[in-house]
């Protein structure tokens, strides 16, 4: 742009402001509208779980009124889950799963991560790029050779399958977002370290999982959601309900012939949900950057 | 790195350039220590059952025998599992677009808002992405159920009739479009508003200067500069929405009469419920090539957005 060009623009700059300030409220207007409109959306399926939840039968059956609203609330259907053995036992199974794969999956990733970040050794850069070509393998692409292998093992129908074959899900993002942490740690804190006289050891323990704490915590309730939402593995595997986790529990089993009880069936989804949901809410700067972190390194 | 070795090393009395080497030596020897878990993880849990799914491909039935490509041939012949191939593609083309411009709007909408509210409203809008896919579609599920349907009554208000969600074929393959968009917009939304917040502001300053209408600074800054993560997101959202299982497995189950199997659906129909895995597998490896493709290119836009950052 010439000077000539903008000093002739000036009086349309003045115009301009004008209308951007007009054009900037109706922008906010549109805004909230879209974002209202997405939100009843967004929200509408869990809010309408909820409302059948705390439902009698009775009331599930009456076709009168409103469904979207509930006019004897009761917690009769979360009662009867919480007393439910079979139930229970699903929460028990999913809990010892996921403990033992996010465990599993972040000592696995954590020292990789830091290995690949940090030592260059002979095909180290292959294995980075390996690590984000197995991200991107589905689970349903595998899950009939896995069905083999972990029958093989005598596995099937067992949790122990699950928390051999979870890893493929969780490990490799771990990884590679654990890489993109490390990665942006400070060569010179290490340089501090090693003049100081640490080890490896010391210097991962004491440097760099303390600095990348944030991108921990963000892969570890990466490895918790994926583990406790995982659903194509149970399904394939599992097949006894005594082993089942909550995903494939509440959909196998709480569904019993024609009649269905809807009430006890939402409820259920929503207890199984809820976890991921209570670590969403508390956490979710950590969520969200755990989410946006697997498009770039770091 | 080098300069710190050496100050402190001096302390040992072995030859400089022998010590560094052999500390070169043995750091790389750790570090190769350190991934073995993970080359376990994938060499063992993906690579080789990778493999082994294309090796049990080829055998028959009862996986005595080696048929070559008979399964695929037999595949390719019957009418259903062309039927998959197209539910497969029109299934996840549709999704990802949908989710694209659902999530590319809501978050031009969020970064319209000032920034404390935005919290709030990102908070809620990703509630979808937070509830586990199989749980959430039994909700769906319910929302359709014929006699109950509560979509339905929401759509009678209207006076428009009921629509008959999952029992019309049609109908269904929108059902499940329209609950996997649910689940997905809300990621996209995220990756564009973190996108969107990376352009620098003094971009758009000097399009308004330049006398840019809204529309013009959207095409010639912000789409530019949000190229790369777009096409990231698009790519692998169609990874994740051709391999879909849960929702179709949920809400359909592949019904009415076979037309909404997805790939993933039908493998596990074939594979595990009716017993033949080596057709199974061939099932599953037809996504293989598309997937390997779009791969390629994500791994492409990822190497180029990591350079840019640098």
């Amino acid at each position: 742009m010439s000077a000539t060009t903008s000093n002739r623009a000036l009086p349309g700059i003045y115009h301009k402001a004008g209308s951007l300030r007009s054009e900037r409220r109706w922008a906010l207007w549109t805004a909230y509208i879209s974002l209202i409109i997405a939100a009843i959306v967004m929200l509408a399926p869990p809010v309408y779980m909820f409302m059948t939840s705390i439902k009698t039968s009775a009331e599930i059956a009456d076709l009168s009124g409103t469904p979207w609203w509930v006019r004897n609330p009761t917690l009769d259907n979360y009662r009867a889950l919480i007393t439910n053995p079979m139930f229970m036992g699903f929460m028990w199974n999913s809990v010892k799963v996921t403990v033992l794969v996010v465990a599993l999956s972040m000592f696995i990733s954590v020292l990789a991560a830091f290995a690949l970040a940090r030592m260059r050794f002979w095909g180290s850069q292959w294995l980075a790029t390996g690590v984000f070509l197995t991200y991107l393998v589905p689970d349903t692409l595998l899950f009939i050779p896995l069905y083999q292998i972990v029958g093989g093992l005598g596995l099937l129908n067992s949790t122990w399958g699950l928390v051999l074959v979870y890893p493929t899900l969780t490990v490799p993002f771990c990884t590679w977002i654990m890489i993109g942490y490390f990665a942006s740690i400070p060569k010179e804190l290490d340089e501090a370290a090693l003049i100081d006289g640490a080890n490896w050891t010391q210097m991962l323990t004491k440097i760099f999982i303390p600095v990348a704490l944030p991108g921990i915590i963000a892969a570890t309730i990466f490895a918790f959601t994926v583990s406790w939402a995982a659903f194509v593995y149970p399904t394939a595997f599992i097949t006894t309900p005594s082993e089942m986790p909550l995903t494939i529990g509440v959909v196998s089993q709480l569904i019993r012939g024609d009649t269905f009880a809807w009430g006890q069936l939402m409820a259920g989804a929503l207890l199984a949900a809820l976890p991921p949901v209570i670590v969403y809410v508390f956490l979710m700067d950590y969520y969200i950057a755990g989410l946006t972190a697997g498009a770039t390194k770091g | 790195m080098a300069e710190g070795t050496s100050l402190a090393l001096p302390r040992n009395d072995v030859p400089e350039g022998a010590s560094l080497k052999r500390f070169a030596r043995r750091r790389s020897t750790i570090a190769f220590l350190m991934t073995v878990p993970l080359m376990a993880v994938i060499g063992g849990l993906v690579i080789w059952p990778a493999a082994y799914a294309i090796w049990l491909s080829t055998l028959n039935r009862r996986m005595t025998q080696f048929i070559g490509l008979g399964n695929f041939e037999i595949l390719l012949d019957s009418e259903t599992f062309r039927m998959v191939i197209f539910q497969s593609i029109f299934f996840a083309v549709t999704a990802v677009i949908l989710k694209a411009l659902i999530g590319f709007w809501l978050a031009h909408m969020l970064h319209h808002l000032p920034t404390k509210g935005q919290r709030k409203w990102r908070g809620m809008l990703l509630v979808p992405w937070v509830i586990p896919p199989a749980l959430s579609t039994l909700g769906w599920w319910w929302m359709f159920e014929p006699s109950y349907s509560s979509i339905n009554w929401i759509l009678a208000i209207f006076a428009v009739p009921a629509v008959p969600w999952l029992g019309d074929p049609w109908w269904a393959r929108i059902s499940v479009i329209i609950v996997n968009v649910w689940y997905g917009a809300p990621f996209f939304m995220i990756m564009y508003l973190a996108a969107l917040k990376s352009v620098p502001e003094q971009l758009y300053e000097a399009a308004a200067i330049d006398g840019a209408t809204s529309w013009q600074r959207l095409r010639y800054v912000t789409l530019p500069m949000m190229r790369n993560i777009i096409s990231i997101t698009v790519l692998f959202s169609l990874i994740v929405t051709f391999a879909n299982y849960d929702i179709v497995r949920v809400l359909t189950n592949g019904g009415p009469r076979d037309l909404t199997h997805v790939f993933a659906s039908y493998a596990f129909q074939v594979g595990v419920l009716a017993g033949n895995i080596p057709r199974g597998a061939a099932v599953s490896l037809f996504m293989f090539p598309l997937l390997a493709v779009i791969a390629f290119f994500v791994l492409r836009g990822v190497n180029r957005r990591s350079r840019e950052e640098m």
